[in-house]
């Protein structure tokens, strides 16, 4: 099987899709001639011109907004915000419009529009640029959320969230653009709302979604040097989250570390631990942990921030104090 | 004044004024069907505005263009042709309403006559009109979106973020500002830096329009040229001076405003000026117009006893209509 990088599987999806359906186009900040401050949208613009490659004037609000009345009036628009951290600006068209125009019109309308960008600390970025805010989509009925991990996933989920006649929010990372893997030459879909389970094991799950599956999928590795065999579950939706997936792997270990970069307060880690505690309860052989951002706008010190983030041996630790075991 | 009227048709006139009374009969009956507590939460009506909705919608062609609005919506909706009925079955909340009795009030929606609501955000609905716009642009439809909001709205950064998408893209909208003079109970003089708010779309390179709102001849008039222009790529602006009579929503005590003022403007009263100018060019006689006054009095009624003989959504209702 071919490797992408998590970049171009993202970028053939778009490419696909807009050859498949003249209704689908791309809008946003530096997505047409700059080719896409991250270069997710390489080539499209020349390959279908400035019609359906916009490139926006800085106005987050705006340019999203006007993505949400091009989907009730018929297109499906695909936004790119350059990250999430600027989407802040939007928060109120995807909260009370785009989220909420189908259930206000008693289903009269429907928005099938994707918001997607990077989410989450990259490198050197400081307090504005580095933070995860899947929990601020996760929130709200009425939109979709998803977190690809893999270039085969982002491929996969991208071209769902494209034809969903739903918002979906699509969490990508500036630091997993680059990362590489095998995506299938044949196309396909990835259902939305399915979690994955990356690497299979009986002693304790570890759940998580997005960037830290690199860093969680080291931790199992170490762990299993030291004979704990982890279940890793990569989430790849948060909304709808994949219960039963999460229910059926805690059942079969009793024991659960959720790993999130994001702030500890009402993230996904604690929606996510909290389901568990509720369906698992009887079989959960420890309290779950939660191994998430520290609870601290990031610094831009290097040693600071890595600091702010889960990492390997945080996660072990996590492993430790479920596992009642000193020595890991 | 006989050249003003004679442009127009006999029945096109009686027409226009049907629409706007038909919204002062519905608003009014709103009011008290909220006095009886039949409706609940944020109401606001649209009584003394009606010349604008009337006016400005009358001038489109439904099947292509489409209407956007802000809360004060139920002049919007009923010039759009959406039924009475549906509109105050939803203010009840009642299954049989537009939206199920999911939006209420504020939250009037009718694809089928192409009005998009409906929308509870002061300024949030602007940039998805143009949204609308563009979508119409890029289908090559040839249709226009009207898009409402008032003196208040003016000043979110929406306005500026969405008028400047529209020049840019030459979108084929029109931008209407309803001045009603009162945002909320803050008059528009003591928040806004101009005085004329369609002065602003030259800085957009845009054309600006000022017309009296409360003359729905000349709403009409001035919104056909600014559809007839934004079907060509000329997005404009038009603000449409007028005046709301009740306050803003229904729990408004009207503390800012006085009893002179509201009357001063009940004199204008832009649909007896206009049943004035009919009867005075003998277009409407006293008995027409007392007969559509009871006829429309009558639609209103059937309204009500529907609303009120609607059942409740079903408690399953509550997770429908979420997801497509």
């Amino acid at each position: 099987m071919p490797e992408l990088t998590y970049r171009e599987a993202l970028n053939r999806a778009m490419d696909e899709e807009m050859a498949r359906d003249e209704k689908v186009f791309l809008i946003g900040e530096e997505v047409g001639e700059y080719d896409g401050a991250y270069k997710v949208s390489r080539g499209l613009l020349a390959k279908y011109g400035p019609k359906r490659v916009r490139d926006t004037p800085i106005s987050e609000l705006g340019f999203t907004g006007l993505g949400v009345g091009a989907a009730i009036a018929g297109l499906r628009p695909v936004v790119e915000w350059m990250t999430h951290n600027f989407a802040l600006l939007a928060v109120d068209q995807v909260v009370n419009n785009a989220a909420k125009l189908r259930q206000m019109s008693g289903g009269q309308i429907s928005v099938p529009i994707v918001f997607r960008g990077p989410n989450g600390p990259a490198e050197f970025l400081a307090a504005q640029h580095s933070q995860s805010l899947g929990g601020f989509w996760m929130h709200v009925p009425g939109l979709k959320v998803v977190a690809p991990a893999t270039p085969s996933d982002a491929y996969g989920l991208l071209k769902s969230a494209i034809r969903d006649d739903n918002p979906v929010v699509m969490l990508e990372a500036e630091l997993m653009y680059p990362w590489k893997g095998e995506v299938s030459e044949q196309e396909f879909l990835v259902p939305i709302g399915k979690a994955r389970i990356a690497r299979e094991g009986e002693d304790v799950t570890l759940i998580t979604y997005s960037k830290p599956i690199r860093m969680v999928e080291e931790a199992a590795e170490r762990l299993a040097e030291k004979g704990v065999r982890a279940e890793v579950i990569d989430l790849r939706s948060l909304r709808p989250l994949d219960e039963e997936t999460v229910v059926h792997s805690v059942r079969k270990t009793g024991r659960c570390v959720v790993i999130d970069e994001a702030w500890p307060m009402a993230s996904p880690g604690v929606t996510v631990a909290q389901l568990v505690n509720s369906r698992c309860f009887d079989v959960l052989d420890a309290p779950v942990e939660l191994v998430s951002g520290e609870d601290v706008p990031m610094p831009y010190n290097h040693t600071l921030e890595l600091a702010a983030q889960p990492s390997v041996e945080k996660v072990i630790a996590a492993v430790g104090r479920v596992l009642y075991r000193e020595d890991l | 004044m006989k050249t003003e009227l004679a442009q127009y048709r006999k029945e096109e006139l009686l027409r226009i004024l049907t629409i706007m009374q038909t919204i002062r009969a519905f608003e009014e009956k709103a009011g008290m069907m909220y006095g009886l507590r039949k409706i609940g939460g944020f109401c606001h009506l649209y009584t003394g505005q009606e010349a604008v909705a009337a006016g400005a919608i009358f001038s489109l062609d439904l099947s292509k263009d489409y209407v956007v609005t802000a809360y004060r919506d139920h002049g919007h909706a009923i010039a759009c042709g959406m039924d009475p009925k549906k509109a105050m079955a939803e203010l009840f909340g009642k299954v049989t309403g537009c939206s199920h009795g999911k939006g209420g009030s504020m939250h009037l929606f009718d694809l089928e006559h192409h009005f998009m609501g409906g929308n509870g955000i002061v300024g949030a609905q602007i940039p998805v009109a143009a949204g609308v716009a563009f979508a119409q642009q890029y289908q090559g439809t040839g249709g226009v979106t009207l898009c409402f909001f008032g003196d208040g709205a003016f000043h979110q950064g929406s306005v500026h973020e969405t008028f400047n998408l529209a020049k840019i893209w030459n979108l084929p909208i029109v931008f209407i500002i309803e001045n009603n003079q009162w945002g909320m109970g803050t008059n528009w003089k003591k928040v806004s830096a101009v005085d004329d708010f369609s002065a602003t779309a030259g800085a957009y390179g845009m054309k600006g329009y000022s017309c009296d709102g409360l003359d729905v001849l000349e709403v009409r008039a001035t919104i056909e040229k600014a559809v007839s222009e934004a079907r060509l790529g000329r997005p404009s602006v038009v603000e449409a001076r007028t005046y709301r009579y009740k306050g803003h929503s229904m729990s408004d005590p009207q503390k800012y405003r006085t009893r002179e003022e509201i009357d001063e403007y009940r004199k204008r009263d832009a649909i007896q000026s206009f049943v004035t100018k009919l009867t005075g060019e003998k277009i409407l006689s006293e008995e027409e117009w007392k007969d559509m006054i009871q006829r429309i009095s009558a639609q209103i009624e059937e309204a009500v006893a529907f609303a009120e003989e609607s059942p409740e959504p079903a408690l399953s209702e509550l997770y429908t209509d979420i997801y497509a």
